[in-house]
C-alpha cells in the first residue's frame, strides 16, 4: 500500500519507478506495444494501404485510427512507455553513478570476521610469517590491477582485494548512452527533413520544397536547411536476371545523374546507386525505386495536339503491371484514360492482362477512355494516380502497342513508346552522427560491462607455531557470471609456491 | 558466374554436402537420444566412490556435468554414446563448412544471398556455438538439444527454401552484407542454445521441485540452477553480438534507404528481440525472477527471433522481403 501523504505517496511513486522490476515490466510492454505496427500498415510508410485498411473495415478501422493504431511509433500511449522507461532509467542509473564514483574512490570493504562463510574458501598452513605473507600477497595482487586494503585484527592479518569495477562503470555506460541515442533521435526528428521525388529520365530536379511530390519535415526543421542543388536525370540503366533460377529478379540499378552542387557550380556527372546515395552539404539523395512512364501524343477532333507527354505509371507487381492515369484538360469535352501498361504483355483469364517480366521486352498499354469533366475545378486536389469519373462518360477500351493509335469520335491517342523513371529519396539527418555515436558507446560499454567479472578475494593470515601462519582464503563473486574459484585458486597456488621457495 | 559444367559441379557438390551432414546428425541425434536415454544416476556406491574421487567439495554434486571431469576413469555407457555424439557433431559441421564453402564458390559471394542460404548458414550457427562452447566445458548433455534444431532447420532448408544460388539483388549488394548477417548468424545460433539450455532448465526445476529424486533422463542432466547460469553466460555473450547486428543494420539502412531506422516490421522485430532479451538480462537480477521466469524470457526471446527470420520473410511485406524463398 502506497504510504499517506503527499511527499510519501511520491516517494512511494518514484521509488516504485526506478525499480528494477518496473524497468522489467515497461520493456514488456514496450516489446508488445511494437507488435501492432509490425502487423497492420503505418501511415509512415504505407499510407494508402492504411486508406484501405480502414475503408475495407468501417466501424473498426476509424476506432483503430484515433487510438494511434496506424502510426504506433508516434502515438502518445508508445511514447509514454518508452518515456517512462526512460524516467525509470535514469532515476535509476544515476544515483548509481553517485554510488560507483564513491567506490572508484574508496579501498574494498575489510575483511569480514568469518571468512569460511564465502562461496570459495580454503585453508592451509604457510611457513611464512603473517605480516611479511599478506604484504607479499598484496604485492602480487596489485600487480594483477586488484585493488587492495590491508589491515590487521587483534590475531590476524588480512588483506581484501577487489577487482572487476569496469562492470559498473560499462553498465553505467551503456544505460545512459542509451539516453544519448535518444536525444540523438530526438534531434533527429525536430531538425531533420526526407522528402521524395519522382524524375523521368531526362528531365530535372532542383531542390526546393515545391518540386517533392511528398516532402515530410520535423518540428523544427525550415526551408534554409535545404541545400539548393539540381540534378537532371540522364540516364537510368536496369538488368534483371533473365536465366531460369530467380529470374525477373533485379540485378542493376543505377542512376546517372548531372549534378549541380550549387546555383552556379559547375555541372558534375555522378551516379546513384542502391546503396550508393550521394552527399550534398549534409543532405543524402538515395535510389528509391523506378518504373515506367509510357509516352502519349493526344489529338483533339480537329487534329490539334492537345497533350504530348511521358506519363508516371506506378508499378503494381514485382513484374512492373504498371497502373496511371493521362488526363487531357484541354480539350473540349475533357478527356481522361485509365492505363495499364505491361513491360512484356501476357493476358490470362486468371489474372486478365498482366505483365511476365519486368524489362520492356513486349510492350503495350491497356486504355479505357472517358470524356466528360476531369472535375479539375471544384477546388478538392485531386491525385495525378487516379480518375474522377462522377462526371465523366465511358467511351471505349483498347489495347496499343507503341507506334499504334486508337480513334474515338472525339479525337485519337497515340501511345508513341516509353521511358523509365527513378524515385529519389532526398534526406537530411541532423542527429544521425550523435545517434552512431552513441550506440557504439552504448556496445562498448555495454560488452566490457557483460564480459567483467565484479569479485572479492581475502587471504587472512593467523600466527601459527615457529613463524608459519594459518592462511584462510575466500572469495565472493559479485557479478552473475564471476567465478571466483579462478582466482582462489591463484592464490592457493602461489602461496604454495611460496612454501617451497622458503623450505631449505 | 552461375552456368556452366564447373558451376553445376560446384551445385551438385554442395548439395550432397548439406545431405551428408544431415545424415552425419541424424546418426548423432541417435546416438545423443541413447545416452540421454540411459542416463539414470548411477548407484549409490558409485555416487560416493565419484564424489570422493573428485573431491570438488560439497556444492558441487556427484556429477559436476557443467566442468570437464579430471580423468574419471569409469566412462559409463551414457557417456561413451555422447562422445560418438559429439565426434559425429564436429564431423557434420565441418562438412557443413565445406558446404556453405562450395555454395559460396557457385555463387561467386557470401553465401548468405536468400534464405535457403540464411538458414543454412544459421544452422551452421548452432552447431559452431555449441562446439566452441564445449571445448571450455562438458556439454555432451546439451548435444541431443542443439542436433535436433539444427537438423529442423537444415530439413526445413533443404525442402522448403532450397533456391538455385544467384547473383544478389542490388539491395544485398554491399559489405554491410557481410557484416550485419554474420553477427546475426552467429546470434541465431546463440539464442537457439541459450533457448535449449534455459527449456532444460525449466524441465529439471519441475523435476526438482517434484521431490522425486531418482531416475529418469534428466537425472544425468546439471541442476535447474546450473543450466540457467549456462544459459544467462550465453545470453551474456551474444546480447552485445545482437545489440552489434542492429546497429551495423541501422547504418546499412541509412545508406540505402535514407534513414536508419523506419520501423519496418524486421527492424520493428529485431528491436522486440533486443527488447526481450534486455528483460532477460534484467530478470536475471530481479528477486523472484531469477529462475523459472527468467528462462521464459530466453524462450520467448527465441520466439520472437524467430518470428522475425520466418514471419517476417514470408508473410509480410516488408522491405526487407527480398530475402527470397
Amino acid at each position: 500500500m502506497p504510504p499517506m501523504g503527499t511527499g510519501g505517496f511520491l516517494r512511494w511513486a518514484w521509488r516504485q519507478l526506478t525499480s528494477m522490476r518496473t524497468a522489467l515490466i515497461l520493456l514488456f510492454a514496450l516489446a508488445v506495444a511494437s507488435i501492432p505496427g509490425s502487423i497492420l500498415p503505418q501511415r509512415g510508410t504505407n499510407p494508402l494501404l492504411v486508406d484501405e485498411w480502414i475503408a475495407e473495415q468501417p466501424t473498426l478501422g476509424p476506432i483503430m485510427d484515433s487510438l494511434g493504431f496506424f502510426d504506433v511509433y508516434g502515438a502518445p500511449w508508445f511514447a509514454a512507455i518508452y518515456l517512462l522507461l526512460f524516467i525509470s532509467l535514469i532515476g535509476c542509473v544515476l544515483p548509481r553513478v553517485g554510488v560507483h564514483w564513491k567506490a572508484l574512490r574508496s579501498q574494498p570493504p575489510a575483511a569480514p570476521r568469518h571468512l569460511n562463510r564465502m562461496s570459495e574458501f580454503t585453508e592451509q598452513q604457510v611457513s611464512i610469517p603473517p605480516v611479511e605473507l599478506i604484504d607479499e600477497q598484496a604485492e602480487r595482487l596489485r600487480r594483477g590491477r586488484w585493488r587492495v586494503r590491508t589491515g590487521s585484527t587483534e590475531d590476524a592479518v588480512w588483506l581484501s582485494a577487489e577487482k572487476g569495477y569496469l562492470r559498473e562503470t560499462g553498465n553505467l555506460v551503456f544505460h545512459l548512452a542509451l539516453v544519448l541515442v535518444l536525444i540523438a533521435v530526438a534531434v533527429g526528428g525536430l531538425f531533420g527533413w526526407r522528402g521524395n521525388v519522382i524524375v523521368k529520365e531526362g528531365s530535372g530536379f532542383s531542390n526546393t520544397l515545391t518540386q517533392y511530390d511528398a516532402w515530410g519535415g520535423g518540428r523544427l526543421a525550415t526551408a534554409d536547411t535545404i541545400p539548393p542543388f539540381a540534378f537532371t536525370l540522364d540516364d537510368f540503366a536496369v538488368e534483371f536476371e533473365r536465366s531460369e533460377a530467380q529470374r525477373g529478379s533485379p540485378r542493376l540499378f543505377e542512376a546517372t545523374v548531372d549534378l549541380q552542387r550549387e546555383p552556379a557550380g559547375p555541372v558534375v556527372r555522378e551516379s546513384i546507386e542502391v546503396n550508393f546515395p550521394i552527399s550534398i552539404a549534409g543532405t543524402k539523395v538515395f535510389l528509391v525505386g523506378h518504373g515506367y512512364a509510357p509516352s502519349f501524343i493526344v489529338r483533339d477532333s480537329t487534329g490539334a495536339v492537345v497533350l504530348d507527354d511521358d506519363i508516371v505509371f506506378l508499378p503494381q507487381d514485382g513484374n512492373f503491371t504498371s497502373t496511371g492515369v493521362i488526363k487531357v484538360p484541354d480539350s473540349s469535352p475533357q478527356l481522361g484514360f485509365q492505363g495499364i501498361f505491361l513491360p512484356t504483355s501476357a493476358l490470362d483469364d486468371i489474372r486478365g492482362p498482366h505483365s511476365a517480366f519486368p524489362d520492356a521486352d513486349d510492350p503495350s498499354v491497356f486504355l479505357s477512355a472517358w470524356e466528360g469533366d476531369l472535375g479539375l475545378d471544384s477546388g478538392v486536389p485531386q491525385s495525378i494516380y487516379s480518375l474522377e469519373t462522377e462526371q465523366m462518360e465511358q467511351i471505349g477500351l483498347r489495347a496499343l502497342i507503341p507506334g499504334q493509335a486508337w480513334e474515338f469520335p472525339g479525337g485519337e491517342i497515340e501511345f508513341t513508346g516509353w521511358q523509365r523513371w527513378a524515385s529519389f529519396q532526398i534526406a537530411f539527418d541532423p542527429g544521425k552522427e550523435a545517434a552512431l555515436a552513441a550506440s557504439i558507446l552504448a556496445m562498448v560499454g555495454l560488452t566490457v560491462s557483460l564480459f567483467t567479472r565484479r569479485r572479492r578475494l581475502w587471504v587472512k593470515a593467523r600466527p601459527a607455531a615457529s613463524g608459519s601462519s594459518l592462511v584462510e582464503v575466500a572469495g565472493l563473486a559479485k557479478s552473475e557470471a564471476g567465478d571466483v574459484a579462478e582466482d582462489v585458486a591463484q592464490v592457493r597456488s602461489s602461496l604454495n609456491e611460496d612454501e617451497r621457495r622458503d623450505r631449505p | 558466374m552461375t552456368t556452366g559444367t564447373g558451376g553445376m559441379a560446384l551445385a551438385e557438390a554442395s548439395n550432397a554436402f548439406i545431405y551428408a551432414t544431415m545424415l552425419t546428425l541424424t546418426i548423432a541425434m541417435v546416438f545423443f537420444a541413447a545416452s540421454f536415454a540411459s542416463g539414470r544416476r548411477p548407484s549409490t556406491a558409485k555416487v560416493a566412490a565419484q564424489a570422493s574421487a573428485a573431491g570438488t567439495g560439497s556444492d558441487s554434486g556427484p556429477i559436476a556435468v557443467l566442468d570437464r571431469p579430471d580423468g574419471s576413469s569409469s566412462l559409463d555407457a551414457g557417456r561413451r554414446l555422447a562422445n560418438i555424439g559429439m565426434s559425429l557433431t564436429w564431423l557434420a559441421t565441418g562438412l557443413l563448412t565445406i558446404a556453405l564453402v562450395l555454395r559460396g564458390l557457385w555463387a561467386g559471394r557470401v553465401p548468405w544471398g536468400n534464405m535457403y542460404e540464411f538458414s543454412i548458414s544459421s544452422a551452421w550457427g548452432v552447431l559452431v556455438v555449441f562446439l566452441a562452447m564445449s571445448l571450455r566445458r562438458d556439454l555432451r548433455w546439451l548435444g541431443l538439444f542443439v542436433v535436433i534444431p539444427a537438423l529442423l532447420t537444415l530439413g526445413l532448408s533443404v525442402t522448403v527454401l532450397y533456391t538455385e544460388a544467384a547473383q544478389l539483388v542490388p539491395a544485398l549488394k554491399s559489405y554491410w552484407l557481410v557484416i550485419h548477417v554474420s553477427a546475426a548468424i552467429v546470434c541465431a545460433g546463440a539464442f537457439t542454445v541459450a533457448a535449449s539450455s534455459a527449456g532444460l532448465s525449466l524441465v529439471q526445476s519441475r523435476r526438482e521441485a517434484s521431490g522425486r529424486v531418482w531416475g529418469g533422463p534428466m537425472a544425468s542432466m546439471p541442476s535447474a540452477e546450473r543450466l540457467q547460469t549456462f544459459t544467462s553466460r550465453i545470453i551474456a555473450f551474444a546480447f552485445p553480438v545482437w545489440t552489434f547486428s542492429v546497429i551495423a543494420g541501422a547504418i546499412w539502412a541509412e545508406n540505402a534507404w535514407g534513414r536508419y531506422w523506419g520501423w519496418d516490421p524486421k527492424e520493428t522485430w529485431a528491436f522486440i528481440t533486443w527488447v526481450v532479451y534486455a528483460a532477460y538480462l534484467h530478470a536475471r537480477s530481479t528477486a523472484g525472477w531469477r529462475g523459472n521466469k527468467a528462462s521464459w524470457i530466453a524462450i520467448v526471446g527465441l520466439v520472437t527471433f524467430l518470428i522475425n527470420y520466418f514471419g517476417v520473410n514470408i508473410f509480410v511485406n516488408s522491405l526487407h522481403s527480398y530475402a527470397g524463398l
